[in-house]
């Protein structure tokens, strides 16, 4: 019997054509399975399915506000590990950090709500937001620039404290034993031309561009490229890495304090320990899937709350069990993860192959 | 491609012979009897046009048995009210966040005239909707602040489960007392534990009528409840089941929503009295009734009510009457003799209204009973007690509104542990 041979070799840069070809192919691919995937288990229409998917982020102006709305905050703390990333810095702690932040948030809301004027309130719950995320954030980083902890382990664990101080929070200040928190509308961000989440999603867009300049045309984006590619090299040419460690992950836990601000002032105007849903780990996986690049990471985000609206409303057009959605967000993005293997490496295949045992 | 072929057909086998598995080769002899409440026709004196629409809003799916529940008595309105599918909008694992208000808005944008939300933690939000839509009814299952909020369009509903554990708690009496005249034990040492969600009014309520339906029975009861600290997690209640036996309780029940105190109960043979829906299934050797709270009729008086144009309730508390507390049926194997009769009995005591289930003959706190006892029945922030709720010789319970207030710790029920 011949054997097939193959090896997997690097690829150069590959051609913006090439690439989203791939990527086209890809989302192709990965939608005719999904449709064998759902004809076999639910006996329903495929394209009924994906239809629904569209209406469900698309089909009125309430859903495409909440849509924007959700890319919004997910991109706020997309971009706000980013910097880490880039850094190789694996910060795993953005939910901690976004929860401390909105934590910040919500005290300040229902501590000096009465007493401040509400200009000052804003401002005080801006600094509080950001000071406790950049806390959260330099812990770690602090003990990784001196004793060189590991920092992914460290970051996790960070989350853990942080939602059972707002479990405390909660237990503590909420008697009635349910540990629901009334919300506060009245102390929460401003409106602005009646839309509640339009101040939310210009904020973003203002630090998108923001992080992107950053981290593209400053010398402080440079340095976190510089020790990210190699810590000895950034010695080397006599960057202080301990600082760019501390000062990086200052700037990421500002960010995630901003995104616990706009989900607590300006979204829920309450807490609770899911306030963050684990977007702090999806936001790992946007940024991943947009190469660290912050104009990317708008489509990336786009895709992730897209696939989940459209879940939801396929629950609820054919009563099926979410898991159903579940599996097709899980195909579509084993897809697209999948196929940066190709754009990254070629395969190269020998049919004269001898066996070898 | 054949291989593919090839592990696609394996699979499709494996799954439709697990299919067929659940089904044979159990021992079971007399098997389950019928409910021993007679189950309560849902009286419909109104049609539905045709553009009405309901929506319904749940924090979890189908794999949590609370949230089953309320998706099984939707199916079952829908039937009975013969609407279409487009006319019941149905969200599920929508969050007790602002995602709970936009979906309620998203509900109204849809045409729907009547939204249902069914966790506590939806209540702001939907109270948020309703201010918004005032022409649309927002009814929730399980809130305290309908009464206090004053909308026109805002609504609460419970059910006086506190009847239906009693009337399990019967049950558990009987089976007690069959165990002691086996002489497997003496009277004294007849000891129930309870595996409890959290330490709050709806569980206290929950375990304290139980505890009272068993001790009408069986005088020298005593209960140990242990609290897990979450409504659902099956590794706590398995472990609080486990310690309970351990800590020589002959009979366990639960308020908590996963199978993890009836399976520990099925493993150690010790029988179990159940909650949310029968676990005959999976536990037939332990199994011996449950109690249940059934939202159709909730659901048929409000889209009743809004179809006829007439005020629904700011408070709903429905009963055995109404067909909101329901049994399931008893397994026969199990449970002690005359159970069914017993539960009969008591429950033509209740539609007679001369048995109340916190009767203050039937309880003490810290060794004497109670005339006069306030309980926190308005929600405010500094939680104080505000209402009086022992009149007539008994404890009001779910009068003042629907959602359970009753959080007295009586005397012969232990508490393991706190968790609120």
């Amino acid at each position: 019997m011949k054997k097939m041979n193959f090896h997997i070799v690097k690829r150069d840069q590959v051609s913006w054509k090439y690439s989203f070809l791939i990527r086209a192919l890809a989302i192709l691919a990965s939608l005719l399975v999904s449709a064998v995937v759902i004809t076999l288990l639910t006996q329903k229409n495929p394209i009924a399915i994906y239809s629904s998917m569209i209406k469900g982020a698309f089909g009125s102006s309430l859903r495409i506000w909440s849509l924007v709305q959700n890319i919004a905050v997910l991109l706020c703390i997309s971009l706000a590990v980013t910097p880490a990333f880039k850094m190789k810095f694996w910060n795993c702690g953005a939910e901690g950090q976004v929860l401390v932040g909105g934590l910040a948030t919500v005290s300040v809301m229902m501590f000096l709500g009465d007493s401040l004027p509400y200009p000052a309130l804003v401002a005080v719950m801006i600094l509080a937001s950001v000071l406790a995320g950049i806390i959260w954030a330099v812990i770690p980083a602090f003990f990784k620039a001196m004793w060189n902890t590991n920092e992914t382990l460290f970051t996790l664990m960070m989350n853990y404290v942080a939602i059972q101080l707002v479990a405390f929070f909660l237990k503590y200040f909420v008697k009635s034993g349910s540990g629901v928190l009334t919300p506060m509308p009245e102390y929460g961000l401003p409106v602005i031309f009646n839309q509640p989440y339009l101040l939310n999603i210009i904020t973003v867009a203002v630090l998108t561009a923001v992080v992107y300049v950053y981290l593209k045309k400053t010398k402080q984006g440079y340095e976190i490229s510089v020790v990210g590619e190699s810590e000895n090299t950034a010695r080397y040419i006599g960057i202080n890495v301990r600082k760019v460690i501390v000062r990086t992950l200052v700037v990421s836990g500002a960010l995630c304090g901003i995104a616990g601000l706009i989900l607590v002032g300006g979204t829920n105007h309450t807490i609770s320990t899911t306030t963050a849903g684990g977007r702090g780990f999806t936001a790992i996986m946007v940024s991943w899937l947009a190469k660290f690049n912050p104009i990317y990471m708008i489509l990336t985000s786009f895709l992730i709350v897209f696939l989940e609206k459209g879940a939801g409303q396929v629950s609820t057009d054919f009563r099926l069990p979410s898991a159903i959605s579940d599996i097709v967000t899980g195909i579509i993005l084993f897809f697209i993860i999948g196929c940066e293997f190709f754009l990254q490496y070629k395969i190269l295949i020998s049919k004269n192959g001898k066996e070898n045992d | 491609m054949k291989k593919f072929l090839a592990i696609l057909l394996a699979v499709v086998l494996c799954l439709s012979l697990a299919a067929c598995g659940g089904n044979g080769g159990e021992d079971k002899t007399k098997g389950m009897s019928e409910s021993p409440i007679d189950a309560v026709a849902l009286n419909v004196d109104y049609t539905v046009p045709a553009e009405f629409k309901i929506g319904f809003i749940c924090l979890h799916d189908e794999n949590s048995t609370y949230d089953l529940n309320f998706l099984n008595a939707v199916d079952k309105i829908q039937e009975e009210l013969k609407l279409a599918d487009s006319q019941v909008i149905v969200k599920t694992n929508v969050p007790e966040g602002n995602e709970c208000y936009e979906a309620a808005k998203d509900l109204v944008n849809q045409g729907c005239s009547v939204v249902f939300a069914n966790s506590f933690g939806h209540e702001d939000y939907m109270i948020k909707a309703a201010k918004e839509f005032p022409k649309v009814q927002f009814c929730h299952a399980t809130g305290t602040k309908a009464h206090t909020e004053g909308l026109d369009n805002y609504h609460n509903a419970f059910a006086s489960i506190y009847q239906g554990r009693y009337l399990a708690g019967i049950a558990a009496g009987l089976k007690l007392n069959e165990m002691i005249e086996a002489g497997k034990f003496t009277a004294e040492e007849a000891k129930i534990g309870y595996v409890g969600a959290f330490t709050y009014a709806e569980v206290i309520s929950g375990y304290t009528s139980f505890y009272l339906g068993a001790k009408s029975v069986c005088p020298t009861v005593t209960m140990d409840v242990q609290f897990t600290g979450s409504w659902y997690d099956a590794t706590e209640e398995k472990n609080a089941a486990e310690a309970l036996i351990a800590k020589d309780c002959k009979l366990i029940s639960q308020h908590a929503d996963s199978m993890g105190a009836p399976g520990a109960c099925e493993a150690a043979g010790v029988p179990n009295v159940s909650y949310n829906g029968s676990t005959y299934d999976s536990c037939f050797n332990t199994f011996i009734i449950s109690s249940a709270i059934n939202w159709a009729p909730y659901y048929n008086y409000i889209i009743g009510q809004a179809v006829k144009g007439e005020k629904i309730a700011a408070d709903w508390c429905g009963g055995i009457k109404e067909g909101s507390v329901v049994l399931t049926g008893i397994n026969q194997d199990v449970a002690a003799e005359g159970t069914a009769d017993a539960i009969k009995k008591a429950v033509a005591d209740f539609n007679a209204g001369t048995l109340n289930v916190f009767d203050a003959k039937n309880f003490t706190v810290g060794g004497k009973a109670l005339d006069s006892y306030k309980a926190d029945v308005d929600t405010d922030a500094a939680f104080e007690a505000d209402t009086e709720v022992i009149a007539d010789g008994y404890f009001h319970e779910s009068e003042y509104r629907s959602a359970p207030y009753f959080d007295l710790r009586i005397d012969g029920i232990t508490l393991l542990n706190e968790k609120f």
